[in-house]
């Protein structure tokens, strides 16, 4: 720490320049020269068909269909184009701000796209690509969420897989038993917030390494809701575990625009209650009073209890909120999707909700990009493997983990979390 | 909350408030280590008593005979102790010794399929428990057993070689997947700071897709079908079995027993496990005493990863003898519950394996004889391990007297 502002103090004085980060420029030539290469000089005869319109839409758009080389090629060139713009804008050193990475990622995609869909003949509903995507990100938000309160408190939730779990399992029952699946939603949240009861119990009162009892309570999650699936559930299913679904509530309008407003805003009440817990997050961890308290506490708990914050009041309350994020999220994966409870239905969704809100830095709105990033990626290796193409679905859903260990290595900046999380708090 | 913690509480000695990463790592060595063999008793007391309930609960007869409690509460009791009884017996038939059994032969062959279950957990828990006494938590035991069964198995298949040396290759080969895969956390962990839980994690999943992508590769599995699954490993490559069928019991129960030899020696005998211990116990004070904890961290992760990678070819070497997208089930996972339950201590270690072991051995038997679903024995587990991390709640429960510190600092 001292070392640091040690450091910086001279720096002051004689302006210096920052070294060229050459890291971004080399990786965006690599991508640009492979999207080049195989996606337009090699690629692939045939055409590729991407679809647009669902159906039912205020204004169709038709299948627009290209050829599979051209594509390659035209978008190969742009791709090499904006990776010698990179390459100027690092010597000059000049911040280009985070529109021009996501711009190349979405060209690069759709270029991959048009050589995957080419030879097959298969046709690339985008539509469905892109709602795939919320979908299977909806749980990843709420789980990462879920952390990032938890960790911006002090208290590391490694427990978020089995808070999914809980929440996708009492939302089930609950929605089941009262015929509503509205009831589901409202039961979710005390699900995962009972989750985060027992976190705190052993994390604050007994200082338990928090990520032990987070690694075991997931077992132990699966274990109860597993069992008495087995037990309780399988033997009268229509009483316990019928399917209930939340309908989907088209806001008028916003789901008139064409493939985005579909996807957006013709979804189910817990889609739109996401929309709100991030943009609520996003402004009031950086701009009131309880985040700035929360964020004192995980960050210098000492320093937050001498001007009078009571420090394991604050991170109880904000974990047990935490679980009640992640349980709603947990609902995702039964009423929201109109599906029963299955065992382990929350398939790992939790510790991938982990790593996104790691990428994210602990920021709402990076955790929000990368738990999408995530479910893209998910969502491309399902649309693929359905049409058939040449890459190995399993090859594509890896790409994310790699990332994510790319990013934890400090290739995208330096990643710190909250100094105080994980220390018990003792006066 | 503040106020609530009593002073004497054991379990962990106030961390430091300033520095993060020591202290997060001090207390998890020191909840690793104190307590008592009496509290890990009577944990699994507790955690087998709050098993029972939830066997109660979701039983219809039991509940029926609750209805009718004040009218008859003697065969409320007597069902209720029925129920839970007869699961109770069935896993320790399925686990220990079976006195239903026709022959003796059958009657003491659940001892010995315990032990098999408990082979590749023990290995794998030692892996853990090793990382545990260096304050690294390796959470990524799932993916080295994959990365070790994967290349275990390969070498079990796809090259002819005379037996014994083929299994040692094929297990040398295992070894050597599980090191590697470790040490890609330790090398980051070591040279850019990167969390070893996240990456840890990060590679279990890469290691199940890159399993389930190779086993759709027929160079790979060696077989035309379109299967997820490999040829069988050549008899060569087996480990031999120790007692004649119907008993499964095979020479990896040999190797896990040297393993836990080995890091008993390793931890308490050798400079180099000197040198993990002082990094886990105080990373600043070790690099003051000129070790380098970059090396002992990459170090740690490389023997923990191979002790994993073992574990993952004695399931598949021994047991399976061919390899399935399903190949390391949740080995990884209970080995980190394995690994706490042993206080990662190599004895600890083999002992809990062993006890895991018997639950997935009798918790089989128990499914299929009474109808108790094989998920409780995960309650039990995961109830055990939370007790013990606490022990201060286990004693306040059996009003247990809290032992005196033997060192307070001020």
């Amino acid at each position: 720490m001292t070392a640091q502002t040690m450091d910086k103090t001279p720096s002051t004085q004689v302006k210096a320049l920052a070294p060229i980060a050459w890291k971004f420029p080399i990786v965006y030539t690599i991508l640009a020269l492979v999207s080049l290469i195989f996606f337009g000089l090699i690629g692939r005869d045939g055409e590729t068909t991407f679809r647009v319109a669902t159906g039912g839409d205020f204004f169709a758009i038709p299948d627009f269909a290209v050829s599979s080389t051209a594509a390659g090629l035209t978008l190969g060139i742009l791709l090499v184009i904006m990776a010698a713009v990179s390459i100027y804008v690092a010597i000059k050193r000049i911040d280009i701000g985070s529109w021009f990475p996501m711009l190349f990622g979405v060209i690069f995609v759709l270029s991959f796209l048009a050589w995957a869909g080419g030879g097959s003949g298969g046709v690339i509903p985008l539509t469905t690509l892109l709602a795939g995507a919320l979908a299977l990100s909806v749980p990843l938000i709420f789980g990462a969420m879920c952390g990032l309160v938890g960790e911006r408190s002090g208290i590391i939730n490694i427990a978020i897989e089995g808070q999914l779990l809980a929440g996708a399992f009492l939302a089930a029952v609950v929605a089941s038993v009262v015929k509503n699946p509205y009831a589901g939603l409202l039961a979710a949240p005390i699900a995962g917030a009972l989750v985060a009861v027992v976190l705190t119990f052993f994390a604050v009162k007994y200082w338990v390494n928090q990520i032990i009892i987070g690694v075991v309570l997931n077992v132990l999650v699966v274990g109860i809701t597993s069992f008495l699936y087995s037990t309780v559930l399988t033997q009268d299913p229509g009483l316990w575990n019928s399917r209930q679904k939340l309908p989907n509530l088209p806001i008028p309008l916003l789901s008139d625009i064409p493939v985005l407003g579909r996807v957006l805003f013709d979804q189910n009440i817990l889609v739109y209650i996401m929309y709100v817990v991030v943009i609520a997050l996003q402004i009031f961890v950086f701009r009131s009073k309880w985040g700035l308290r929360m964020r004192a506490v995980g960050e210098h708990p000492k320093a937050a209890d001498t001007v009078g914050i009571k420090v394991n009041f604050t991170r109880v309350r904000n974990t047990l909120l935490a679980g009640a994020i992640a349980g709603l999220g947990g609902a995702f994966f039964t009423v929201g999707s109109g599906l029963a409870f299955g065992k382990e239905m929350s398939a790992g969704q939790g510790y991938i909700a982990l790593a996104a809100m790691i990428l994210g830095k602990w920021n709402p709105k990076g955790a929000l990009f990368a738990a999408l990033l995530f479910g893209f990626s998910k969502s491309l290796g399902n649309t693929l493997q359905s049409i058939g193409t040449p890459v190995a679905n399993e090859l594509l859903l890896m790409l994310p983990y790699i990332v994510t260990v790319f990013a934890v290595a400090g290739f995208v900046g330096r990643v710190r979390p909250p100094a105080a999380e994980g220390v018990p708090y003792v006066k | 909350m503040t106020t609530d913690i009593s002073p004497a509480a054991p379990s962990a000695a106030p961390p430091p408030e300033s520095e993060t990463e020591d202290g997060k790592e001090q207390t998890l060595l020191q909840q690793i280590m104190s307590g008592s063999w009496l509290v890990s008793l009577l944990a699994i007391v507790l955690a087998l008593l709050f098993g029972g309930v939830l066997i109660a609960v979701s039983n219809a007869e039991v509940v029926a005979a609750a209805e009718n409690f004040f009218a008859a509460p003697g065969e409320f009791f007597a069902t209720l102790f029925q129920t839970v009884g007869n699961a109770y017996s069935a896993l320790f038939r399925g686990a220990v010794f079976d006195w239903d059994a026709r022959t003796t032969e059958r009657a003491i062959r659940p001892l010995t399929e315990s032990m098999v279950s408990g082979t590749p957990l023990i290995l794998t828990g030692l892996g853990i428990a090793l990382a545990f006494r260096c304050g690294l938590f390796n959470i990524g035991g799932q993916g080295q057993v994959i990365l070790g069964a994967t290349i275990a198995g390969f070498l079990g298949y796809a090259m002819p070689l005379p037996p014994v040396v083929h299994m040692l290759v094929a297990a040398i080969g295992g070894i050597i997947g599980g090191a590697i895969w470790a040490g890609i956390a330790g090398v980051l962990k070591a040279r850019t700071g990167a969390n070893e839980v996240i990456v840890t994690i990060m590679l279990n999943s890469i290691a199940g897709y890159a399993l389930g992508y190779l086993l759709k590769q027929n160079w790979f599995t060696h077989t035309t079908s379109a299967n997820p699954q490999s040829r069988v490993i050549d008899d060569s490559a087996q480990m031999f079995l120790l007692l004649p069928p119907p008993f499964r019991l095979h020479f990896g129960f040999v190797i896990a027993i040297l393993a836990t030899i080995f890091v008993w020696w390793l931890l308490e005998r050798s400079t180099i496990g000197f040198e993990f211990k002082a990094v886990g116990a105080n990373p600043h004070a070790a690099r003051t005493a000129g070790i380098s904890v970059s090396k002992v961290t990459i170090l740690v992760m490389i023997v923990a990863g191979a002790l994993a990678g073992l574990g993952g070819a004695a399931q598949v070497l021994g047991t399976e003898y061919k390899l399935t997208s399903g190949i390391s089930g949740s080995i990884g996972f209970d080995a980190i519950t394995v690994a706490l339950l042993g206080r990662s201590k190599p004895l600890g270690t083999f002992l809990a394996g062993l006890l895991f072991g018997a639950f997935k051995a009798g918790g089989y038997l128990m499914q299929s004889q009474t109808g108790t679903p094989i998920d409780i024995v995960l309650v039990v587990q995961s109830v055990i391990v939370l007790l013990i991390a606490a022990p201060p709640l286990v004693r306040s429960i059996f009003r247990l007297p809290t032992p005196v510190l033997k060192r307070k600092e001020d």
